[in-house]
């Protein structure tokens, strides 16, 4: 088994090419809501777990650590996560730099996907939009995405 | 993460499944998560390597002893994996359960998925075998179980696969699943069925 030959096999997968990335200037750091968007499937235990397809979200809640790993995909290390969800989910550490006054504050919510797609378009043309809005509604102002 | 042109990226080289780098290091995750933070003061869209690679070697295995046998008249895997059962409930006190037996099986109804793969690596058709569910979901629900029972026994947090190798090259059960894989391949199978009952490339 070699991590670096999933890298490589996944660094082949075409992507599309954007002209122009979206971007935007948040508010100052010390000033913004935070959320986490993580790719590792998770879901909270009593949520609904991914389908073998499926580019919609999950939402995580702020003050709940009950998080079940829900990827498809084996392709994967699951010890770290088991041992510290933070190494995938770095809810604690958002915690740490809020009562820091490093970050403005965390979100009540953030979301998680099945990064495991084998379609794009569906996650680019709904379940991300669909969570982007659904941040948006919530004043979250950065979002910082893990990937697995 | 360069392919898909997010409005800042920040490549962090770590194995896969540690997008933060090291479990249970927090003030390496929050050098990560600074570094990334950096980059909400650029004007522009930007890309950048973290400095720090994590590479995996391939050469780390864990070492993890495995129960002694209990019951001579059960399949040797099957009676490893109830050897293993008061370590695992231990891991999920401490730990929680995010990858263990959750998703599809609980830990009650391990062993006899482990009875049904048997019976696959000894050639029976596997849909005849009773796996209880979509073969790859059922075999990670079980690599799952030993992962965070070796947690457990180990007393440390492995190094990124070396959980999964001890798991499949060191338990009975892991060579229960290779071979299970190998007569799924050679029966027909469709690839998908058994392609993802272990990691890509194993």
């Amino acid at each position: 088994m070699s991590d670096s030959s999933i890298k490589l096999a996944s660094s082949r997968i075409p992507c599309p090419t954007f002209e122009a990335p979206a971007f935007t200037t948040p508010k100052p750091l010390a000033e913004a809501k935070v959320a986490l968007v993580t790719s590792a499937s998770l879901h909270h235990e009593d949520d609904d777990e991914f389908g073998v397809v499926d580019a919609g979200y999950r939402v995580l809640h702020r003050e709940r650590r009950d998080v079940v790993v829900g990827h498809w995909s084996p392709n994967f290390d699951a010890s770290g996560v088991s041992a510290d969800l933070n190494v995938v989910f770095p809810i604690d550490r958002l915690e740490e730099m809020a009562a820091e006054g490093v970050i403005g504050s965390v979100s009540d919510v953030h979301l998680a996907f099945a990064g495991n797609q084998f379609d794009l378009a569906a996650i680019r043309m709904d379940g991300g939009p669909a969570g982007a809005r659904y941040l948006a509604n919530h004043e979250v102002d950065v979002v910082l995405l893990t990937p697995v | 993460m360069y392919g898909t042109a997010p409005p800042r990226g920040l490549f962090c080289d770590f194995p896969l499944g540690r997008p933060l780098g090291v479990p249970n290091d927090a003030a390496f995750q929050r050098r990560v998560i600074e570094r990334a933070f950096d980059l909400l003061q650029r004007g522009e869209p930007t890309l950048e390597d973290y400095d720090v690679v994590i590479e995996d070697d391939e050469s780390q295995t864990l070492a993890c002893p495995l129960p002694p046998r209990m019951d001579p008249n059960a399949h040797p895997a099957v009676d490893e994996a109830k050897g293993l059962r008061p370590a695992y409930e231990r891991a999920v006190a401490k730990h929680g359960n995010r990858t263990g037996a959750v998703r599809l099986l609980d830990a009650d109804a391990v062993p006899a998925a482990i009875e049904a793969f048997v019976r696959v690596a000894e050639g029976k058709p596997w849909k005849e075998a009773g796996i209880p569910g979509i073969p790859a979901r059922v075999s990670q629900d079980i690599r799952g179980y030993y992962e965070m029972a070796a947690l457990e026994i180990a007393a440390h947090t492995p190094a990124a696969w070396a959980g999964y190798r001890w798991f499949r090259d060191r338990t009975k059960t892991g060579e229960v699943i290779r071979k299970a894989r190998d007569a799924m391949r050679e029966s027909g199978a469709k690839e998908p069925l058994w392609r993802f009952l272990l990691p890509s490339d194993s």
